[in-house]
């Protein structure tokens, strides 16, 4: 497994993605895609779809990218690496190129849970090798804070206002993992901005498999979340603490909890801190709401267990 | 050798010639054929080809684009809807300057739903950037798919094009087709020259950036001097292929019977066939009629278009699409040549055959006839359309 | 983002850019408000900083920190906020010190 000076190592000697790219101050997104192009040794190609990444690390003629790396739209990106893994096994087979190559995708939420979809489960099941992150930041974060699929019930988002008749964001998020996790490839992990080095360990485990790896990464937007900028790393913690984004992987269908709170801590704790959840703590329904997105969060924890109790591999099982 | 094909196995008989590296396609009416065709070729392992069976068309262009840009020669095909759904991509890799060839089997844009044969599909990617060759014949398809794979690889030119063939009409008829010798199509097309490959991964590139408005101006010029390369390199490889194909192509347009002509049509694909048995017809009868047939509809031959209608003194133009609110395309573009030229006929425009709608040489020959008499202020005219 | 623009003519096939240029062209330095002061006395070398970085601008020699690159740090924080040891402060810009 990467530690983070293995990771510190690799950067030394080939930065694969580098300063000078226009996210915001404070961003997470760099933070994950660092680690992950640091966790693999390979050469790799990039693709990513249209949104706050592929804006601001692409504006002609600069680039921050100094692995090679593609930008065609924003629904396509599982399409765009499907080609390109398709155009290396072709060349592979006239012996053109001699060196084994990685594929990676970096999208946002929306590029993946919303107009992404499609294109992603087709090269899920065409079994393309890629490895595919999601910066999941649970809104269209690049086009002013849209909501999308991935975002969370109540939260506020410029398309889903807190008003007097509805506060905020009326339906709870889509389980894209476990959409990714129905389409058997080999390996669906969940990670978190707040915890890089298991996400450094999960890029490596992934990429010991051949055909389609999908990680979704809870990649907080201060921004966005409306929490203060140098406070990602405190939202994400508190996401996975509170149970809220549980850090789990699907290995060949068997699943793993890789991170178990000792103490339940209420997913108040984590909705208090951040500005698009500020009217539940004004709201005189507010209470009765939180009451509801705490009970969303404990059904899916405790359906996570019994999933992991199942489906562990392990003779019996164990919860 | 000659065979007896259709339109599609003779387009997916050049595509086994070519063997590109990648063909993601993904089936519609009445295009499949062209993919079931070359998914034998691949399941049979008679090419080397990575067959991508996407999941729509707009992420078979999707991958043909990201495999171009990874370095390898990839083709695509499809038809109406599914050209629609990929149009914003098809935008993207003209943008992104990659040399993908794909054949179009026309066929007629939703609603209603209407699986056969008109141009809206073509004339919906009109403004595009890729260049487009429409085909009168089986033979045709299959020598221009050829042809447009040479022009899209080009040093000057590295653009998407299209093959157009008329669907079903083209695509489902049986017709005689004298291919080339694998060797000899195979040494015409030459092998494929990537630029810039991600698959480089010694030289890192990146590939469709963002542009502001500083550049984004500048990038789309440069981008038109490509598709100003088009005509050059289309005749420089025309006369190529014509050599060594003994077929009588040469220049953007094949002029019927014109020189000494008063009136004629302008047609582009499969009509022209039906267009020269009715100029034929009013010859006999001593009527100076002829046709004009558009091979390059994209750049628009704008000089040689004038230059073959100029003498005239009445011409019909055919569209095989409406464009709602406006003249005919192909109108439009030839108004618009031979608005500078100090000769004009007397212009027409006819719409034919939505849908599929038949087109017989009698109804183009009463469209010849009537030209002279037409209203000067009734510009725009429909054939075989119950009134 | 002074140097001079190029015309059409000059421009790469299909706006195709070299790698990892940014890094010249973007000082995104200017941005900054505050900027962080790295104390190698109460460092411990844990890189967390380095790791958490969203600009890639704690500078590392032989996996240790040596410094931070002003030309692109943007001021975010982070890096204070993640160490353990209370190594980095977070001062103010004054007026003329920012990066260009």
């Amino acid at each position: 497994m990467p530690s983070i000076k293995t990771l510190a190592k690799r950067e030394e000697k080939e930065i694969r993605f580098t300063p000078g790219h226009t996210l915001c101050a404070g961003c997470a997104e760099p933070m994950v895609v660092r680690t992950v192009l640091n966790a693999i040794e390979d050469p790799v190609v990039v693709a990513s779809p249209t949104g706050c990444l592929e804006v601001a690390s692409s504006r002609f003629p600069g680039t921050a990218w100094n692995v090679p790396w593609i930008h065609v739209a924003f629904e396509n990106a599982g399409a765009v690496i499907s080609g390109v893994e398709a155009a290396y096994k072709a060349l592979r087979k006239t012996g053109a190129i001699p060196r084994r190559i990685r594929f990676v995708v970096f999208a946002g939420d929306g590029g993946t849970y919303d107009i992404g979809l499609q294109a992603l489960s087709g090269a899920l099941e065409r079994g393309h090798d890629f490895l595919y992150v999601c910066l999941n930041n649970e809104a269209y974060m690049n086009t002013g804070v849209q909501r999308s699929s991935a975002t969370p019930a109540c939260a506020a988002a410029t398309t889903a206002p807190v008003g007097d008749a509805i506060p905020g964001k009326p339906q709870d998020r889509k389980d894209l993992t476990e959409i990714v996790a129905a389409h058997h490839v080999p390996y669906v992990a969940q990670a978190a901005v707040s915890h890089l080095i298991d996400l450094g360990n999960k890029v490596e485990r992934a990429m010991k498999f051949d055909g389609p790896k999908f990680v979704n990464v809870l990649t907080t937007c201060p921004l966005g979340w409306r929490t203060p900028r140098d406070s990602a790393l405190v939202q994400s913690k508190l996401a996975v603490e509170t149970r809220y984004w549980p850090l789990y992987e699907v290995i060949e269908g068997k699943y793993k909890v890789n991170y178990k709170p000792k103490e339940r801590v209420p997913v108040e704790e984590w909705l208090k801190t951040q500005g698009r959840f500020r009217h539940l703590f004004r709201d005189p329904r507010g209470k009765e709401r939180i009451a509801e997105f705490q009970a969303a969060v404990d059904r899916h924890w405790e359906w996570l267990l019994r999933k992991e109790a199942c489906l562990s591999g392990e003779e019996g099982g164990q919860a | 050798m000659r065979k007896v094909m259709t339109g599609h196995k003779a387009v997916a008989e050049a595509m086994r010639q070519i063997e590109p590296d990648v063909v993601a396609v993904y089936p519609i009416t009445p295009q499949s054929e062209i993919a079931e065709y070359y998914a034998e070729y691949v399941h049979d392992g008679i090419v080397h080809t990575e067959l991508v069976p996407v999941e729509s068309e707009h992420s078979a262009l999707s991958a043909c684009v990201g495999a171009a840009a990874a370095g390898a020669r990839v083709m695509t095909a499809t038809s109406s809807q599914g050209l629609a759904l990929l149009v914003e991509v098809l935008y993207i890799a003209a943008g992104m300057r990659l040399p993908i060839v794909m054949a179009l089997a026309n066929r007629a844009l939703s609603a209603p739903i209407n699986i056969h044969c008109d141009h809206s599909d073509a004339y919906l990617a009109r403004d595009a950037g890729a260049f487009q060759i429409f085909c009168e014949s089986a033979q045709e398809a299959y020598d221009y798919t050829l042809i447009a794979q040479r022009i899209a690889e080009h040093a000057k030119v590295r653009l998407p094009g299209i093959v157009n063939l008329d669907g079903f009409a083209l695509t489902h008829t049986s017709q005689v087709v004298e291919p080339l010798e694998d060797a000899v199509a195979k040494k015409f097309v030459g092998p494929f020259q990537p630029l810039y490959p991600l698959l480089d991964v010694d030289n890192p590139v990146t590939w469709g950036p963002f542009a502001m408005p500083d550049y984004y101006f500048e990038l789309k010029r440069a981008q038109e001097a490509a598709m100003e390369e088009v005509p050059g390199v289309f005749l420089e490889v025309q006369k190529e292929y014509a050599r060594l194909s003994g077929r009588p192509y040469a220049g953007f347009l094949e002029e019927y019977r014109l020189a000494d002509a008063d009136r004629a049509l302008v047609v582009l694909g499969s009509t022209a066939g039906t267009a020269k048995v009715a100029v034929d017809a009013l010859r006999e009868r001593g009527e100076k009629v002829g046709l004009l047939k558009v091979w390059l509809f994209r750049p628009f031959p704008y000089a040689a278009v004038a230059q073959a209608l100029g003498h005239l003194k009445y011409v019909a133009v055919l569209d095989r699409a409406i464009s709602f609110g406006a003249m005919g395309a192909l109108y439009s573009d030839v108004a618009a040549a031979l608005y500078r030229h100090k000769d004009r006929p007397v212009l027409t425009n006819y719409i034919y055959g939505l849908g599929g709608r038949d087109i017989t040489a009698e109804q183009l020959e009463s469209v010849l006839l009537e030209l002279s008499k037409v209203r000067p202020d009734e510009a725009l005219r429909y054939i075989g359309l119950r009134e | 983002m002074s140097a001079k623009l190029k015309t059409w003519k000059e421009l790469p096939l299909g706006g195709v850019v070299p790698g990892g240029v940014a890094r010249e062209l973007n000082k995104t330095g200017s941005w900054r408000a505050e900027r962080p002061v790295w104390h190698e006395d109460k460092c411990i070398q844990c890189l967390q900083c380095w790791l958490h970085c969203p600009d890639a601008s704690i500078v590392i020699q032989g996996q240790k920190v040596t410094g931070v690159d002003y030309d692109h740090c943007k001021g975010c924080g982070v890096c204070a906020a993640v160490c353990p040891k209370d190594a980095i402060d977070m001062v103010p810009e004054r007026e003329g010190t920012c990066a260009r």
